[in-house]
């Protein structure tokens, strides 16, 4: 039948393959040269080297080598000011705390006489090194409102805005130390 | 400040206050990107003993060689680029900056030009992925100069004194040389379902039609080339990778809610309503900054952000 055929056919060619390739390969045909040599690999032992290369993957560098921007940096900053305010917050509430255990003198009279006492030049650098994180802060969540809701988030904006930030913190803590 | 955003969340999770849908796992309350972990399993404690260190630090320039243009001629605009290498086959060697100086005369307007050249005429060895040279395909997407952007659309800076340095997309695992593992990004992306999701037909029974109004705003959303330049510009993507989802997929997910044509907004949503997917977003705005193709994902995470707390 047909399939039977296809088998005594196959037979044939089988038995004639061996003389044929060789005239596939004529003699002083140039052999072509690879500089790189590759080396054929299995699927599985694919998945065993790229295993293997992931493990000793470096991860490459990110934060010392990308430009300094207002984008990151005033949201690093923003972020450092928090946690200055709560940090001192937290400090003055547990040294208020442990104040009368401790024998210290935290209570407002007492504070406001010592820093009354106070060379001027201390207390403008006291008020500065503390209004500054404030009102960073603050203005810089002006800013986080405003793109809670979708606005200002065009690049030139954000780049203006984030300035703008800064300069009005310096100028409001100023004034803020020598002033209030 | 937590008390309104656990109301906003609540709110947004419509699907929940229909009980008759029976939502499908993939939809339950999760980290979206979480599902798709299997890309970057934990390391045992013995293979790290073993393996050297990812954050091994960089070889920097002054302590390697450098290669010069092949032929100066006398009038020759000399440039000196500092490029990234890592070889896969010395695991344990440390990533080093190699210097290449290329005569700006001879050498195409873009980085990619420069890169191509050194390849050719230089250092065969040098690796990076490229194909379209017209920024539509994103495969040459590098941070050249501390910004991540296209290398195809990169000029180089004609000023011969400054120094051009040229890295890997940052803090990604690096295949080699500029070559850095996708893998991960690419499953996040499929974790999004980026396709239209339906059960009605169309009323017409032909196409699904949308208005002029409608179609408009996925104008700035579906030229997105996904090359991952804005992902790895956010530092937030840097510390959390594994869970928060980054720009680029996050844009591709407002892409598919803000389709009129798509029937699974809610559950698109609730997909990201958790601290880690969308919510990692802190408006650093890198983003929006690095986009090569001119996009906003900071826009389009605001917007997703708004959907979710204002329904």
């Amino acid at each position: 039948m047909a399939s039977q055929r296809v088998f005594q056919l196959g037979l044939r060619r089988a038995a004639v393959a061996p003389s044929f390739a060789r005239f596939q390969q004529p003699a002083g045909r140039i052999v072509q040269r690879r500089l790189v040599a590759t080396e054929h690999v299995n699927q599985q032992k694919g998945t065993e080297i790229l295993a293997k290369q992931r493990l000793q993957r470096p991860v490459s560098p990110h934060l010392a080598i990308y430009r300094p921007q207002i984008t990151w940096y005033g949201s690093g900053l923003n972020r450092l000011t928090a946690v200055i305010l709560s940090g001192s917050l937290y400090l003055f509430g547990f040294a208020y705390l442990a104040a009368p255990a401790l024998g210290w003198h935290l209570e407002t009279p007492s504070m406001v006489a010592t820093v009354a006492a106070w060379p001027v030049a201390a207390k403008v650098i006291a008020k500065f090194t503390l209004a500054m994180p404030f009102f960073y802060h603050s203005v810089n969540g002006l800013r986080h409102l405003a793109w809670d809701l979708g606005k200002g988030l065009k690049n030139q904006t954000v780049i203006r805005t984030g300035w703008t930030a800064v300069g009005a913190s310096v100028v409001l803590s100023l004034y803020y130390s020598f002033f209030v | 400040m937590a008390a309104p955003r656990t109301l906003a969340r609540l709110a947004a999770r419509r699907s929940a206050l229909v009980p008759a849908v029976v939502r499908p796992a993939v939809f339950a309350r999760g980290l979206a990107s979480v599902t798709d972990s299997a890309a970057r399993e934990p390391v045992s404690k013995l293979a790290e003993s073993i393996v050297p260190d990812p954050a091994r630090k960089v070889v920097p320039e002054s302590q390697t060689s450098t290669a010069k243009e092949p032929d100066p001629s006398k009038e020759a605009k000399i440039k000196t680029f500092h490029i990234y290498r890592w070889n896969p086959d010395e695991p344990s060697a440390k990533p080093k900056m190699q210097t290449y100086t290329l005569d700006l005369n001879r050498t195409g307007p873009m980085m990619l030009d420069a890169l191509i050249r050194i390849k050719n005429e230089v250092d065969p060895t040098l690796t990076f992925r490229r194909s379209c040279r017209e920024g539509i395909c994103g495969s040459c997407a590098m941070n050249i100069d501390g910004v991540n952007t296209l290398a195809c659309l990169c000029r180089i800076p004609t000023e011969t004194t400054k120094e051009s340095r040229i890295y890997p997309l940052p803090h990604m695992y690096v295949v080699k040389d500029l070559v850095p593992d996708m893998t991960l990004f690419y499953k996040q992306y499929r974790s999004v379902k980026p396709y239209l999701q339906r059960d009605t037909p169309a009323p017409d029974g032909r196409e699904f039609r949308q208005s002029k109004a409608e179609r408009k705003k996925l104008d700035g959303l579906y030229e997105c080339i996904l090359c991952a330049c804005c992902s790895t510009s956010c530092p937030s993507y840097w510390w959390n990778q594994e869970e928060y989802l980054g720009p680029a997929v996050l844009l591709q997910s407002y892409r598919w809610i803000a389709d009129s044509r798509d029937e699974k907004t809610a559950q698109r949503q609730d997909a990201l309503n958790n601290s880690m997917s969308l919510y990692r977003c802190h408006t650093i705005l890198n983003c929006s900054r690095t986009c090569p193709k001119g996009l906003n994902p900071a826009l389009a995470i605001a917007e997703i952000k708004k959907s979710m707390a204002f329904t």
